[in-house]
C-alpha cells in the first residue's frame, strides 16, 4: 500500500504541474525537500545520543524493569507478543510517557530504541510484527495531556483563553487512540486468518 | 497558564536529574553508560536518511504541484455536504502528511480567524490530537530498517481520520 501511495503521490504532482505550470517549482521542490530530509534526519543525531545515552542509565539502573512492572497489566494486554520482562517493553513505556507530557524530542529517541527491540524480538527481519505496528498506532494518534506547542501559538495571537482547547484536545485525542488500538486488532485478527486458508 | 509553562520547563531538568541521581543511587557508572548508550544514535540518525528523503520528496511533489489543492476543490461538495467547516478541510489533510506544514496552517487559521473563534479552537485541537502519520512512520520504521509496513499505514490513516471527525464533534458540542 505504501508503495502504490509513494508513486501516486509524485506521479499524480508531476502530471498536475504539466497542467498547471507549475514544473519549475516541483523540480525545485524536489531537491529542497531532499535535503530538507538529511537535514531533518541528522538534526535527530544530537537528541539520539542524548536520549539514548540518558535512557541507558535508566536501563541499567533497572528504572524501566520498573516501569514496566508498574504498568504490567497495561503493556501485557497491548503488548501481548512481548515476553515479561523484555527490555522492550521499559522503553515502549518510556516513550508512551514522554508523549504524555508532551516531550516530543525524548519521546522519539524512546520510541526508535522501543522498535529496535522490537525488530530484534521479531528474529531481526525487515517486516513490521505486531506489536510494532501497536507501537505506532499508539504514536500516530499522540496521547498528550498538555498541547504546549499549539497553547503558545494560542498566546501569540492574544487568546483570552489559551488553554480552553486543552479539554477537547484530550477527548478528541481519546477517541483517536481508543480507535487506532480497535482497528489495529482488527487487521491483524485479520491478517491471521488470511494467513490460515 | 503559568503552571503549564513552568511545569513543561522544569519537566525536563527534573526528568534528567532524577535518571542519573537514581542511577548513582543504584551503583551505575552513569558516565560510561551514557557514552555506551548514545553511540548508537549516529547510527540510527543515519539509516533514517533515505526512507525520509523518500517520503518528503513524494509529498513536496504532492504539494508544489498544486495536486493537494486540486484535490481538497474536488472534495469540496462532499464535504459541505456532511457539514465540514471548508477551513479546516486542508488542515486535516495536511496533518496527516506534514507536521510543519499543519503547523503553519494552524497559525494561518488562527491568525485570520482569531484564537477563541470556532475555526481557531477547532484548528488547535486538530494540531493538538493527532500527530503526523507519515512522519512518525517513516522515523519509527526508517531508523531500524522495516521496510514492509504490513498494515500500519492503514491503521495510521484511519485513526488520523477519526481523529479529525472526533476533533469537530467534540468543538461543536463544546463551544457551541
Amino acid at each position: 500500500m505504501v508503495n502504490y501511495i509513494w508513486v501516486g503521490m509524485m506521479v499524480t504532482g508531476f502530471i498536475v504541474a504539466i497542467f498547471s505550470g507549475n514544473v519549475d517549482k516541483v523540480n525545485a521542490a524536489v531537491f529542497k525537500s531532499a535535503q530538507e530530509a538529511v537535514t531533518i534526519s541528522l538534526g535527530m543525531i544530537s537528541i539520539l545520543v542524548f536520549w539514548l545515552g540518558l535512557m541507558k542509565i535508566a536501563e541499567k539502573g533497572g528504572l524501566l524493569e520498573f516501569l514496566a512492572l508498574l504498568f504490567r497489566p497495561l503493556v501485557k494486554w497491548l503488548f501481548p507478543d512481548v515476553p515479561e520482562g523484555h527490555p522492550a517493553l521499559g522503553y515502549i513505556l518510556s516513550n508512551m510517557v514522554a508523549n504524555l507530557f508532551g516531550l516530543g524530542n525524548a519521546a522519539t529517541p524512546m520510541g526508535i530504541k522501543a522498535m529496535e527491540q522490537l525488530k530484534l524480538l521479531n528474529g531481526g527481519k525487515n517486516e513490521a510484527s505486531r506489536s510494532m505496528i501497536t507501537l505506532l498506532a499508539i504514536n500516530t494518534s499522540s496521547i498528550t495531556l498538555i498541547p504546549t506547542t499549539i497553547i503558545a501559538i494560542r498566546m501569540n495571537y492574544g487568546s483570552q483563553n489559551p488553554t480552553d482547547i486543552v479539554g477537547t484536545t484530550l477527548m478528541a485525542t481519546a477517541v483517536s487512540t481508543v480507535f487506532a488500538l480497535s482497528i489495529d486488532r482488527f487487521f491483524y485478527y485479520k491478517s491471521i486468518r488470511k494467513g490460515k486458508k | 497558564m503559568s503552571f503549564v509553562n513552568s511545569f513543561s520547563i522544569w519537566f525536563i531538568p527534573f526528568l534528567i536529574g532524577f535518571i542519573l541521581l537514581y542511577g548513582t543511587y543504584k551503583k551505575v557508572p552513569t558516565y560510561e553508560a551514557f557514552v555506551e548508550g548514545g553511540k548508537e544514535g549516529f547510527s540510527l540518525a543515519v539509516s533514517m536518511i533515505p526512507y525520509l528523503v523518500g517520503m518528503l520528496v513524494s509529498i513536496s511533489v504532492f504539494r508544489a504541484s498544486g495536486a493537494l489543492e486540486l484535490l481538497l476543490d474536488f472534495g469540496k461538495p462532499l464535504f459541505d455536504w456532511m457539514h465540514v467547516p471548508g477551513e479546516v478541510v486542508p488542515l486535516g489533510l495536511m496533518r496527516t502528511i506534514s507536521g510543519s506544514g499543519a503547523l503553519g496552517m494552524t497559525s494561518d487559521l488562527i491568525a485570520a480567524h482569531g484564537p477563541d473563534s470556532f475555526i481557531g479552537r477547532l484548528a488547535s485541537t486538530i494540531q493538538g490530537s493527532t500527530d503526523t502519520t507519515f512522519y512518525v512512520l517513516t522515523v519509527y520504521f526508517g531508523a531500524v530498517g522495516i521496510r514492509k509496513m504490513g498494515y500500519a499505514l492503514k491503521v495510521g490513516l484511519l485513526a488520523d481520520l477519526v481523529g479529525f471527525i472526533a476533533s469537530i464533534v467534540v468543538v461543536t458540542l463544546v463551544f457551541s
